[in-house]
């Protein structure tokens, strides 16, 4: 990437981020159970943790639909597809661990060795065959590659397909929708050879690795933080340049810029499949942390709680999707989680963890309807305090020019 | 080449919008240096024929050929047509309301037009003077940082000007510049276009007459989508067709 020198002293927002996220990792290592105080539980760690993964697909989201206009309804299937590719390759040398651990004296033959792993893995669909597609499961650098190249080749295809044709607005957001459905129902079958509605599980166990859950968490938690650094530093630079400009040209008006020379549909398809790679990176570091993927996790909705996030922090700026996931996706655990004391209103007992849904939809209500820049609104209330606005129309029309009503009846 | 050989070749184009022939049968050329002027009333269909040569409406038939080795542009998308070298300013000024004037400009500015190209590309020194350059030339020289959406709709239409000559086309399509601009203003956007003509091809559509007796150049009449009269407007203005349709009512 060519970051050139003055790039953050061009860009403050995120040198500011890049510390307030240095600043929060070091804290919370600073009070973790393995490196620090021990006042935030290794399961709170991991929470932290994944929350960043779930900022980082949510520049993606802002990258694509708060910059681009496309209101993607998909990209969660996505960060499903790179934690499943990365689940593969954990499962699958775990289970190699464990079966070698328990063999006799004799080495077994790597058929032997095969077969006892693809019975450990697929007893529970009743099958004992390894699928084709875990070929590669028992190479890390295979697996990884396939966390960007297999998400990355179905947006692809989908973009290409999608945006050829020139679907735009509501019917593309209801195309991507239809991606995300149909793949979850596909792995939702045993014959999907990703273990059906079992998904993967034991994927917080890292093969090789001796450390225990205290310390991986804290380093999948820098992992993250990382990731999220520098998945903030592309999106900045992608959206800082003419690149940014043609993009939120094709937000306000494709059909201008078509005019100009650009080619939209490659534009779009670019960033739909950049977003795609980015989301699919942030799945393969959360279901580490998670534990477990199945089909569910990759269901419509998510998608859409993720539009949520990203209107809720605000759309088109990069540091409003952060702010945006990081705080309903936390507080969302605080009331699903039972932790939320029940509001007794004397006639009726709000339960948060029923009730927590209809509370999110209808902030997503009341922010569309009366703050459509959502809480990264908030920034430039307190900038617009301190340099005022003096508000007017310095230049204006001339005295003698029509106006627009004139003009163009 | 100076005038000499056609630009722009358009025959035969016709058009149905639902069963209204928006352009019947329109045949229309123009050289490599001249400026030429279409007026019609309202409908005659001449928005429709920019919007055929500039890809985003394609014809029911007829052929719309380009340049020296007669590129058939109906085969091409409008980006691709953007980039042969034609430019073209709207009806209504459309610029990016939200981006500021400078930005505007620089995207506008030729470059390389694909997507990784576009990402890598860092305005130089040259390129902040060009956009400082063509800002000034339409008057907006203290304006680059203004977001392009607080402008005043005559400002919006100067913008739109100099975006279509950060492009740098061989031919522009100049809808209806005029409008929402003061008279001094509609004075300088005839001598910038007589002076752009000594150097490439435009087209002016106007309904304005003032305007386009000082454009002072060859006139297409257009009427219910095909060519009524053609020659100098005092010509045109002379054809008794021309005055009922047009200027009789
Ligand atoms: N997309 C469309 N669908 C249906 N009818 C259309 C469409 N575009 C143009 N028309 C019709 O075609 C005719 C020609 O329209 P056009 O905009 O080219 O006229 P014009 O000469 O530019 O008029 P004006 O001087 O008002 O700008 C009009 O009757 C218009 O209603
Ligand atoms: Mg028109």
């Amino acid at each position: 990437m060519a970051i050139k020198p003055g790039f953050l002293s061009k860009n403050p927002s995120v040198l500011v981020f890049l510390l307030v996220l240095a600043a929060f990792t070091l804290g919370v290592t600073l009070m973790s159970e393995a490196y620090g105080a021990g006042v935030v539980s290794t399961s709170f760690v991991k929470t932290l943790g994944k929350t960043l993964c779930l900022c980082l697909i949510a520049i993606a989201m802002d990258l694509i639909w708060g910059y681009t206009g496309i209101l993607s309804l998909g990209h969660f299937a996505f960060f499903g597809l790179g934690g499943y590719m990365i689940g593969m390759w954990l499962m699958y040398a775990r289970t190699r661990e464990i079966v070698l651990g328990s063999q006799g004296a004799l080495p077994p033959t790597p058929q032997e060795l095969q077969d006892a792993i693809a019975t450990q893995i697929f007893g529970v669909v009743g099958t004992s065959e390894l699928p084709a597609i875990w070929s590669f499961a028992g190479s890390l650098p295979a697996q990884l590659a396939l966390v960007v190249l297999v998400p990355g080749l179905l947006a692809l295809i989908f973009g290409w397909l999608a945006f050829r044709s020139r679907v735009t607005g509501v019917y593309l957001s209801i195309l991507t929708q239809a991606m995300t459905l149909a793949l979850s129902l596909y792995l939702f079958q045993n014959e999907s050879g990703l273990r059906g509605n079992n998904g993967l599980s034991g994927l917080q166990n890292i093969p090789g690795v001796a450390a225990d859950q205290d310390h991986l968490s804290i380093w999948f938690l820098w992992a993250s933080a990382g990731m999220l650094a520098a998945g903030y530093m592309l999106a900045a630079f992608v959206t800082s340049g003419k690149f940014g400009s043609v993009m939120r040209g094709i937000r306000d008006d494709e059909a201008r810029v078509r005019f100009l020379g650009y080619s939209v549909e490659s534009y779009k398809l670019f960033i739909f499949t950049l977003t795609a790679v980015i989301a699919a990176i942030a799945g393969a570091l959360y279901y580490p942390q998670a534990g477990i993927i199945n089909p569910g996790e990759m269901a419509p909705i998510a998608s859409i709680y993720l539009a949520v996030w990203v209107a809720i922090g605000g759309r088109g700026r990069l540091y409003g999707a952060v702010v945006g996931a990081a705080f309903v996706s936390l507080v969302s655990t605080w009331f699903t989680g039972g932790r939320a004391p029940d509001l007794n209103l004397g006639f009726y007992t709000v339960k948060w963890v029923d009730w927590w849904q209809v509370l999110l939809g209808l902030s997503f209500v009341l922010v569309t309807l009366l703050a459509p820049k959502g809480l990264a609104g908030l920034v430039d209330l307190v900038q617009g305090l301190r340099h005022p606005n003096r508000g007017g129309d310095p230049m204006g029309p001339g005295d003698g020019s029509l106006r627009e009503e004139e003009a163009v009846e | 080449m100076s005038g000499t050989g056609t630009l722009l070749e358009v025959s035969g184009i016709s058009v149905t919008f639902d069963g209204f022939r928006a352009i019947n049968n329109l045949s229309f050329s123009i050289g490599a240096s001249e400026l030429r002027a279409i007026i019609g009333p309202n409908g005659a269909g001449k928005t429709t024929f920019m919007d055929i040569v500039t890809g985003k409406t394609s014809p029911d038939e007829g052929s719309v050929l380009w340049g020296e080795m007669s590129q058939n542009l109906l085969r091409m998308n409008e980006a691709q047509i953007a980039r042969v070298g034609i430019g073209r300013k709207f009806q209504r000024p459309t610029v990016f309301e939200d981006q500021s004037v400078a930005e505007n400009l620089l995207m506008a500015l030729k470059a390389a037009r694909a997507p990784w190209r576009v990402l890598f590309w860092r305005p130089g020194a040259g390129d902040h003077a060009r956009v400082e350059a063509l800002a000034a030339q339409v008057g907006l020289g203290d304006a680059l940082e203004r977001k392009s959406g607080e402008l005043s709709h005559g400002q919006k239409q100067w913008l739109e000007i100099g975006m279509l000559l950060a492009q740098e086309p061989k031919l522009l399509l100049v809808d209806e510049p005029a409008a929402g601009m003061t008279l001094a203003e509609r004075e300088q956007t005839t001598a910038l276009l007589v002076d752009l003509s000594k150097t490439r091809a435009v087209v002016v559509v106007e309904h304005d007459m003032e305007f386009v007796r000082r454009l002072n150049c060859k006139v297409t009449v257009l009427h219910e989508g095909s060519v009524l009269a053609e020659g100098s407007l005092d010509h045109v203005t002379a054809n008794p067709k021309v005055i009922e349709v047009y200027l009789g009512r």
